[in-house]
C-alpha cells in the first residue's frame, strides 16, 4: 500500500474518461430516450384522444340512428295514410265509372229494344197489308192506302 | 496451479500482489503501477468506446437489444442521481456513470484467475508481475476519489461561490458565533479527509481482500487432489460472491460520489 504517482496518473484518466462520457456518450443517448418518451406520450394522448372521438362518433350515429328510425315511422304512417285515401278514391271512382257503365248498357238497351219494336212494327205491318191483299185478292193500291196504312203502323 | 515459481505460500501471495512497477524519479512517489494504469486504461477506453459506439447508432425508435441494455444502464444510473440530486443532472448523471461502470469492470478482474492471467502475462506479455485488479491498488481507488472530492470542492465554489464555501467551513455545522469558528472548520477539515479516505478505502479493502481469499484458495489447491477438489469448488462459491462484491461495490462508489457531489450543492 504505497501511494505513488499512480494516484495522478489514474486521475487523469479518470477526468478523461468522465470528460468523454459527459461530452459524447451520455447527451445523445439521453436525448434519444427522451424522445422516445415522448414518442409514446404523444402515442398514448393520440389513443386516448382517439378513443374519445370513437364515442363521441358513436354517440352521435345512435342519435343519427334514432332520428332516421323515427323518420322512417313517420313515413311509413304517412303512406299508410295515403295508401287508404288512394283506396277510397279508386272504390269511388270506380263506384261511379260502374254507375255510368249500367245507366249506358241501360240506354243502349231502351235503344234498341225500340229500334226491334219498330222493325217488328214494320214487319207486322206488312204482314197485314199482305195479309189484307191475299183476303182481298187484288192489288192494294198502296198509293192510295197509304194514309190508313201509316195509321195501322202507328196503332201497331 | 502456482507450479511455475519456486514456492512457498509468502512467495506466492506476495508475485501476485505485487506491482509493476517503473519508477521514474528519484523518490518513492514517482513511480508508476504499470499494470493498474494499463488495465485501467484500457478498461476505461473499452467501456467508454462501447458506450459511445452504442450510443451513435441510437435512434429513438425501436432500440436493438444493445440499445436497450444500455438504456437500462443509463437509466438505472439517471434514477439513481434523479433520486439523490435536484438539480441538472448534464454533468452528475454521465459522472456517475463512469465511475460505475469502470469501477465495475476493474472489480471484475478480480474474477479472472490469477495464475492462467500470469502465465498469459509472462509468457505473451513478458510481464513478470503484472496485477490486473486496478481497484486493488489504493492509488486508483484514491485517484477516483480525490477526484470525486475535487469535484464536490469545485461544485461547492461553483455553487455557493467562494465566499460562502468558506463562510460555510467556518459556520456550519455549528453556528456562526466567532468562538465556534475553529470546531466548525475542524469538524469540516474531518469530514473533507473522511470522506475520500472512506470512499477509497472501502472500495480498496473489498477488492483487495476478495483477491486475497482467491489466492488463499489457489494456495489450497496447491496441496494436492482434495485440495484442488476443495478449492475450486469454494472457489466456484467465492467467484460468485465476489461477482456480487464487484457489482456491489462499484454501485455503493458511484452513489457515494452522487452523494458527496450533490451535498456539495446543499447549503447549510
Amino acid at each position: 500500500m504505497n501511494i505513488n504517482l499512480t494516484l495522478i496518473a489514474q486521475s487523469i484518466s479518470f477526468a478523461l474518461f468522465i470528460l468523454f462520457t459527459v461530452k459524447f456518450v451520455w447527451p445523445p443517448l439521453m436525448k434519444a430516450i427522451e424522445d422516445r418518451q415522448k414518442q409514446i406520450a404523444d402515442g398514448l394522448a393520440a389513443g386516448e384522444r382517439g378513443k374519445q372521438q370513437l364515442e363521441a362518433s358513436g354517440r352521435r350515429a345512435n342519435e343519427e340512428i334514432g332520428k332516421a328510425r323515427e323518420r322512417a315511422a313517420e313515413i311509413v304512417a304517412h303512406a299508410e295514410q295515403r295508401a287508404t285515401q288512394m283506396i277510397e278514391a279508386a272504390k269511388g271512382a270506380a263506384k261511379e265509372e260502374g254507375n255510368r257503365e249500367k245507366a249506358a248498357a241501360k240506354a243502349e238497351i231502351e235503344q234498341e229494344a225500340s229500334r226491334a219494336r219498330e222493325a217488328l212494327r214494320e214487319q207486322v205491318a206488312a204482314l197485314v197489308v199482305s195479309g189484307a191483299e191475299k183476303i182481298l185478292q187484288r192489288e192494294v193500291n198502296a198509293q192510295a192506302h197509304a194514309d190508313l196504312l201509316t195509321q195501322l203502323k202507328q196503332e201497331l | 496451479m502456482a507450479a511455475e515459481h519456486e514456492l512457498s505460500a509468502t512467495s506466492y501471495i506476495q508475485h501476485h500482489l505485487s506491482f509493476d512497477v517503473q519508477s521514474v524519479g528519484d523518490n518513492a512517489f514517482w513511480a508508476l503501477h504499470v499494470d493498474s494504469l494499463v488495465t485501467g486504461a484500457i478498461l476505461g477506453i473499452v467501456a467508454t468506446a462501447l458506450l459511445w459506439w452504442v450510443v451513435r447508432g441510437a435512434t429513438a425508435g425501436v432500440p436493438n437489444k444493445r440499445q436497450a441494455f444500455v438504456e437500462l444502464l443509463f437509466d438505472f444510473v439517471d434514477d439513481q442521481v434523479k433520486g439523490m440530486f435536484h438539480g441538472k443532472r448534464q454533468f452528475i448523471a454521465p459522472t456517475a456513470l463512469t465511475v460505475f461502470v469502470w469501477v465495475l469492470l476493474m472489480n471484475a478482474m478480480d474474477l479472472l484467475p490469477v495464475d492462467i492471467m500470469a502465465w498469459i502475462m509472462k509468457h505473451v506479455f513478458q510481464q513478470d508481475e503484472f496485477r490486473l485488479v486496478s481497484t486493488a491498488d489504493v492509488n486508483t481507488t484514491f485517484a477516483l476519489s480525490l477526484s470525486v472530492l475535487l469535484m464536490s470542492i469545485y461544485f461547492a465554489i461553483a455553487v455557493k461561490g467562494l465566499g460562502g464555501w468558506i463562510h460555510e467551513l467556518f459556520c456550519a455545522p455549528f453556528g456562526k458565533h466567532p468562538l465556534l469558528w475553529p470546531l466548525n472548520f475542524l469538524f469540516n477539515l474531518v469530514e473533507y479527509v473522511s470522506k475520500p479516505l472512506s470512499h477509497s478505502l472501502r472500495l480498496y479493502g473489498n477488492i483487495y481482500a476478495g483477491e486475497i481469499i482467491f489466492l488463499l484458495l489457489w494456495l489450497w489447491a496447491a496441496t494436492g487432489v482434495s485440495g484442488v477438489f476443495f478449492s475450486a469448488i469454494l472457489g466456484l462459491g467465492w467467484s460468485l460472491f465476489d461477482a456480487f462484491i464487484a457489482v456491489l461495490q462499484a454501485y455503493i462508489f458511484m452513489m457515494l460520489t452522487i452523494v458527496y457531489i450533490s451535498m456539495a450543492h446543499e447549503s447549510h
